[in-house]
């Protein structure tokens, strides 16, 4: 870990302007994913900026019925919230299902959203990664690829996103809101949020230099059955291998979006209106184009597998 | 004393304290954190510096250059060391690696350099400062691929077994058999991953070198240490009384010991550090994988007639092959056998000794082709292993087991865990959209007799003090000791002080090799009965005849206070226990059967057990409560073995790609359900006077295959390629509705 | 040759700058020369088991280091320092945490509870009472972490977090053996002793809930 220095944040405006003014400054909230990164050196700060005490972690109603989430919200505390567990229970089984009881009560939204991804070859600092070091090449191709991913990748990068809770916020079309170094806000739409690789694979997300995640809004209740299965070798304290979140409707429609299986929460909408089709017609559109290597190749027709389960589950 | 002939009866046969479900002495300490283990030694080591290891990032070739010219600038820092900075240090006890020194890399993450700075923080940044250069070679790390380079190699712990252990006509008796398997097996390399990684704090005095360090047997650290230093042993003074797990990982001194020495001295400074995590799995020590390939051939009511066992293994040049057949000599009668085993160069981290070392991954297979049998044979499998059983060594029959109950184990255990409810056909037991699987396997493992010494004395206050070099790895040594001075002496386990781990007491056999407890508690039996000879004699009583007990010498129609024999001066039992040919004579080894329930995700393949149950033959149980953490610890390591655990090798870098507790997965709690551990009650005279044998691994050595067993029985899918992964049902499934 | 006199002869190149010599009877906080990048430090103070501690420290110090390094509270281990395995689980305000993905700057003025704040023996806390009791641990490095983490667990229960083996989000939640082994998930121990921790954390919290 690098040497760096550490200020407390006054307010979300100062905060983005402190990361602004100052090159290789960078916020910290829960600390769960970046604190890893810096032991190893993948990330190198010169400068936290500390948010957590900045006054975002409240979870208040919407004027249109829906749910405003403050980014500093801890993981543990957005899937206990009442409102999320009886309206967006696939929130609160995807955060369940992520991690361990100890890195829910750190992990933020916000952070959680930010978090990069595990490919082994990301923390061989040794080795190239074009998202660790741009341009230098991608270890993962032709490597330990079991967990990777199948789709969206490109020539550059096959790793995963390999978040939970991103995955049912991508079902609930969320909205990420920030706050830039100038004090504008914007919002973007959960699926503009993570990037694809292409030919820059270290841009993971469309904020600019100090721009702070202030909140994540949920649109109103979707109703419908809330679903959330991860699939993973060991029964808990595990990244997916695939996981699948889905809001299934009576008459048979509904939302899902594939977790662990692309560089982003994978939901095609087109393959969702398949829904009343079988798991089978969703999938085959959802995953069309797919590249997998020979050792995660099985994951697709477990993705199928998996919401065939979900929909069992919906319809019992 | 030397243990010759088999034990008539003796103290600890009264068993009012061995034998008892005492809690661990040591567990107020442990429970509030104030157990101390290497790297926390502030109590003996102020101010400390902090050292960092640096590891290859190559498999195989030699280094040309390191820069440490930045790493020295770097805030902090006392000293950077390089493996060209020193000629190569001699490899320690049971290893061929030479841990730091010279140019040669033969492993990924081997040691290359160590930085030593006043901080761990500084110490950690000044290490990303160092930069290495390398000269090359492609690395040998695909077992199947160098499959055709392996020469046939001799079993390191079973040197008088022929390198190809033929009896009878092998291949006539296989081609005759009505009923034949021929199938391949494979298990993958695993890692210990105990939690505590290696660790040393290392402090000289002048010419005089104190580590702390996590060792199972400390005298081979001390050897290895003095060894490779090139100091005499009686200057290297060994401390390890708290071991944060070891698996047979800590068996071998690693370069932790010898880095924090040479950081140490180069620094005048005590220095500590780990092998850090991210290194241990590829700049440790290993479990090897194997491909092994079994034939069977049996009559049709299910007598083995033939046994073919062939492993290939991989290591480094000049270490040795994973026994996976040692298992197979002795398990099942057949008159017609062939067992061998090929060596190939491998270069990745040296395969070594890891709990059940042979036994577990020998049994993953063969116990699973014991299953495959049974069902071409239309037999039970708990009914085709009693039918198979064997009293005798298969080798020389006139060569008797000391005791075995494998037959008892199997049938208790299909008793307990309700087999008869299982239903032979795979596939037809379900639960919701679960498939439910009932799966078994027997087990085996050597019970090995290791020289040990321990030193009693009777204080003037009348306490016991135990002193020996033996370590409790988590095993429960502090309390079965406690128990069998206190058996010895009549008292009460309370009044026993035993202090361990230093390699200032008397020499112990170590923890490893499940012959810890036997051989401990059997050299603290003869330590006790010199003890009591000197009470007796200064008492004035009648050693033949003095008893123990109630916390008095007993003789005739005296009795006097054990401790008013200690009121003149403490007295002292020093003594070790050392073996005869009475394992020559007979086969000591303990048994076991394991029965698992799986349900298996009909939609996703995922797997849980549902619960195990272990039976478990092993002589007399110094202590159940410990002895069945052994057992279900063990089962909790089966249950990795058999479903995720493995070492992903990257076949063009040479190393694991998978190497931290992240990515190597081992079970979690929400892993393991209920479990059940019986023990059969036999002791046995044959193997100490204790009549115990070893517990540790046993609970290892079949659990796995009853795991695939129970997969199969599940779903009707054979998966013969550890671990058995979700993937690797997928394609052969049905698919749900 | 003679490796004691290999590294006896390299000595003087291995040592950082001119402290080479001056190390043979080096005192506390003498530095290397040429520091390139010193590290800031920061004064953090925070309750350590109900004493309140205040310390200078290097930024990078994670709590845990800060516990067992500067505060010699060792009963807090380190497994990993990545948060795989738990080891280092300590109570922060109360909540269960990984002390290891943690800086100790990030914790002034918190209170903080370790192993050795639930109690000491002979005056041990009951969680702690009943892991002697079931024996749930062997070598006892995870056991702290499991400890703490159970402790903290009883509470999340009684706060109505909901875990992976939840079934019904919206019910009054209950600590059933599947929950229990869900919810202890993030404390790894390779000994085994899971099946023994459960009972001795369904017995206590039983008497917690």
């Amino acid at each position: 870990m690098k040497p760096f220095s550490y200020e407390q944040a006054a307010s979300p405006a100062a905060a983005a302007a402190a990361v602004a003014s100052r090159p290789g400054a960078k916020f910290i909230a829960g600390g769960t994913n970046l604190l890893d990164l810096m032991k190893f050196q993948i990330e190198t700060p010169t400068h936290l900026v500390d948010v957590r005490r900045l006054d975002l972690n409240r979870i208040e109603d919407t004027s249109d019925g829906g749910l405003r989430i403050g980014a500093l919200v801890t993981n543990t505390e957005l899937a206990s919230h009442p409102r999320v567990k009886r309206d967006y229970g696939v929130v609160s089984r995807a955060i369940v299902a992520g991690a361990t009881g100890q890195l829910r009560n750190k992990a933020t939204t916000a952070g959680n959203l930010l978090q990069r991804n595990r490919c082994p070859y990301f923390y061989e600092t040794d080795l190239p990664c074009n998202k660790r070091r741009p341009g230098s090449g991608c270890s993962a191709i032709g490597g330990v690829s079991r967990s990777l991913a199948v789709i969206g990748t490109s020539q550059h990068c096959i790793a995963q996103n390999p978040g939970d809770m991103a995955v049912a916020l991508r079902v609930l079309d969320a909205t990420v809101e920030t706050v830039r170094p100038d004090g504008t806000t914007r919002a973007i739409p959960i699926g503009d949020f993570h990037l694809l690789p292409g030919e820059s694979p270290e841009i993971e997300h469309p904020l600019v230099p100090g721009e702070l995640v202030t909140a994540v809004s949920l649109p109103k209740p979707p109703g419908g059955t809330h679903h959330y299965h991860k699939v993973r070798d060991r029964a808990s304290y595990a990244f997916a291998i695939v996981s699948v979140a889905a809001v299934l409707q009576k008459d048979g429609s509904g939302r899902v979006a594939f977790g662990s299986v692309a560089p982003r929460p994978w939901r095609i909408e087109a393959a969702e209106a398949l829904l009343p089709r079988g798991p089978a017609a969703v999938v085959e559109t959802a995953f069309a184009g797919a590249r997998p290597t020979p050792e995660n190749a099985f994951k697709i027709p477990l993705a199928e597998r998996t919401l065939a389960l979900v929909v069992a589950e919906g319809r019992a | 004393m030397k243990f010759a002939t088999p034990a008539g009866e003796n103290p600890i046969d009264r068993l009012t304290v061995v034998g008892q479900p005492l809690r661990r002495i040591d567990g107020a300490r442990k429970v509030s954190g104030t157990a101390p283990y290497a790297y926390e030694r502030h109590d003996a080591v102020t101010d400390p510096a902090y050292g960092w290891i640096v590891g290859a990032t190559i498999a195989r070739g030699r280094v040309k250059r390191i820069d440490v010219a930045a790493a020295l600038r770097a805030p902090g820092v006392l000293a950077a060391l390089t493996t060209l900075d020193f000629g190569a240090f001699k490899p320690g006890f049971r290893t061929t690696l030479h841990l730091f020194g010279g140019a040669e890399i033969r492993h990924y993450h081997q040691a290359i350099a160590l930085v030593v700075a006043e901080t761990f923080e500084q110490a950690r940044a000044a290490a990303h400062l160092i930069s290495a250069e390398y000269e090359s070679a492609s690395p040998r790390c695909d077992l199947a691929r160098e499959a055709s380079n392996a020469e046939p190699t001799a079993d390191r712990d079973g040197p008088d077994y022929p390198v190809v252990d033929r009896i009878g006509d092998f291949e006539a008796a296989f081609a005759a058999a009505p009923v034949t398997l021929d199938e391949r097996y494979t298990t993958p390399d695993h890692t210990h991953a105990m939690m505590e990684p290696h660790a040393t704090t290392a402090a000289w005095q002048g010419d005089k070198l104190t580590i702390w360090t996590s060792a199972q047997v400390v005298s081979w650290h001390r050897d290895s240490l003095a060894a490779a230093l090139g100091i005499a042993k009686e200057n290297l003074r060994v401390e390890a009384p708290f071991i944060g797990g070891g698996f047979g990982a800590k068996l071998l001194m690693r370069a932790d010991a010898l880095l924090a020495s040479l950081g140490a001295r180069v620094t005048r400074r005590p220095v500590k550090l780990t092998l850090q995590r991210p290194l241990i799995a590829n700049g440790g020590t290993r479990r090897a994988g194997t491909i092994q390939r079994i034939r069977l051939g049996a009559t049709r009511d299910g007598r083995l007639t033939a046994i073919g066992h062939h492993s290939l293994n991989g290591n480094l040049e000049g270490a040795f092959a994973e026994a996976a057949i040692a298992p197979t000599r002795l398990m099942y009668g057949a008159p017609n056998r062939d067992l061998s085993m090929t060596l190939a160069t491998l270069d990745l981290a040296e395969g070594n000794d890891m709990r059940a070392p042979g036994e577990a991954p020998g049994l993953m297979a063969f116990e699973i082709a014991m299953d495959e049998l049974a069902e071409k044979l239309g037999i039970d499998p708990v009914e085709l292993r009693i039918r198979n059983d064997t009293q005798v060594d298969p080798r020389s029959p006139r060569r008797r087991f000391s005791g075995r109950h494998l037959v008892e184990c199997l049938q208790v255990g299909a008793e307990r865990f309700g087999w008869s409810r299982r239903h032979p056909a795979p596939g037809s037991m379900r639960d919701g959209r679960w498939l439910i699987g009932m799966g078994m396997a027997a087990g085996f493992r050597l019970n090995l007799l290791v020289p040990s010494g321990a030193r009693i004395r009777l204080e003037r206050d009348g306490r016991l003090t135990v002193e020996t070099d033996m370590t409790d790895i988590g095993t429960g040594t502090y309390t079965i000791l406690a128990q069998t001075a206190a058996e010895m002496m009549g008292v009460p386990a309370d009044r026993v002080t035993v202090r361990l781990g230093d390699s200032s007491f008397p020499q112990s056999a170590g923890s490893g090799g499940q012959f810890g407890a036997n051989n401990a508690t059997s050299g603290l039996y003869a330590a006790c009965l010199t003890l009591r000879d000197a009470v007796s004699a200064r008492l004035g009583l009648d050693p033949g005849t003095a008893e123990f007990a109630g916390g008095d010498v007993i003789s005739g129609d005296r009795r006097v206070p054990l401790a008013q024999a200690a009121e003149g001066g403490a007295l002292v039992g020093d003594d070790q226990i050392t073996y005869g040919d009475l394992d020559k004579e007979f086969v000591q080894a303990t048994f076991g059967s394991q029965f698992a329930e799986i349900a298996v995700d009909q939609f996703t393949g995922e797997m849980r057990v549902r619960r195990m149950l272990a039976v478990i033959d092993a002589g007399r149980v110094l202590n159940p409560l410990t002895a069945r953490s052994q057992a279900i610890g063990a089962m909790t390591m089966g249950v990795g073995s058999a479903l995720m655990e493995a070492l992903a090798v990257d076949k063009r870098y040479g190393f694991f790609v998978n190497h931290d507790l992240g990515g190597y997965e081992v079970p979690v709690h929400a892993d393991i359900p209920r479990q059940d551990v019986v023990f059969l009650d036999h002791p046995d005279p044959v193997s100490s006077p204790m009549k115990a044998k070893g517990i540790g691994e046993i609970g290892l050595c079949g659990v796995a295959a009853a795991i695939a067993n129970a997969v199969y029985n599940a779903t009707g899918i054979r998966v013969r390629d550890y671990p058995i992964t979700l993937d690797k049902l997928l394609d052969k499934m049905p698919r749900a509705a | 040759m003679d490796e004691t006199n290999a590294f006896e002869v390299n000595r003087r190149k291995l040592m950082a700058g001119s402290a080479a010599l001056a190390t043979l009877n080096l005192p506390s906080g003498v530095e290397a020369q040429a520091l390139d990048e010193e590290a800031p430090r920061v004064v953090v103070t925070f309750t350590i088991n109900g004493h309140l501690q205040r310390l200078q420290l290097d930024t990078r110090v994670t709590l845990l280091d800060a516990l067992r390094e500067h505060l010699h509270l060792t009963g807090t281990k380190k497994g990993c320092d990545h948060g795989h395995c738990g080891a280092c689980t300590v109570l922060a305000n109360g909540i269960r945490i990984n002390a290891c993905l943690s800086l100790a700057v990030m914790h002034d003025s918190d209170e903080i509870t370790t192993i050795e704040g639930l109690g000491r023996p002979g005056a041990l806390h009951p969680m702690q009472a009943a892991f002697i009791e079931y024996d749930a641990f062997q070598c006892g490095y995870c056991t702290p972490g499991q400890i703490c983490s159970a402790v903290a667990l009883v509470d999340e229960v009684k706060r109505g977090v909901p875990s992976h083996a939840t079934g019904d989000l919206t019910a009054p939640m209950t600590l059933s053996n599947v929950e229990l082994r869900e919810r202890m998930s993030g404390n790894i121990c390779r000994c085994g002793a899971y099946s023994n921790i459960a009972d001795a954390v369904s017995k206590v919290a039983g008497e917690m809930l």
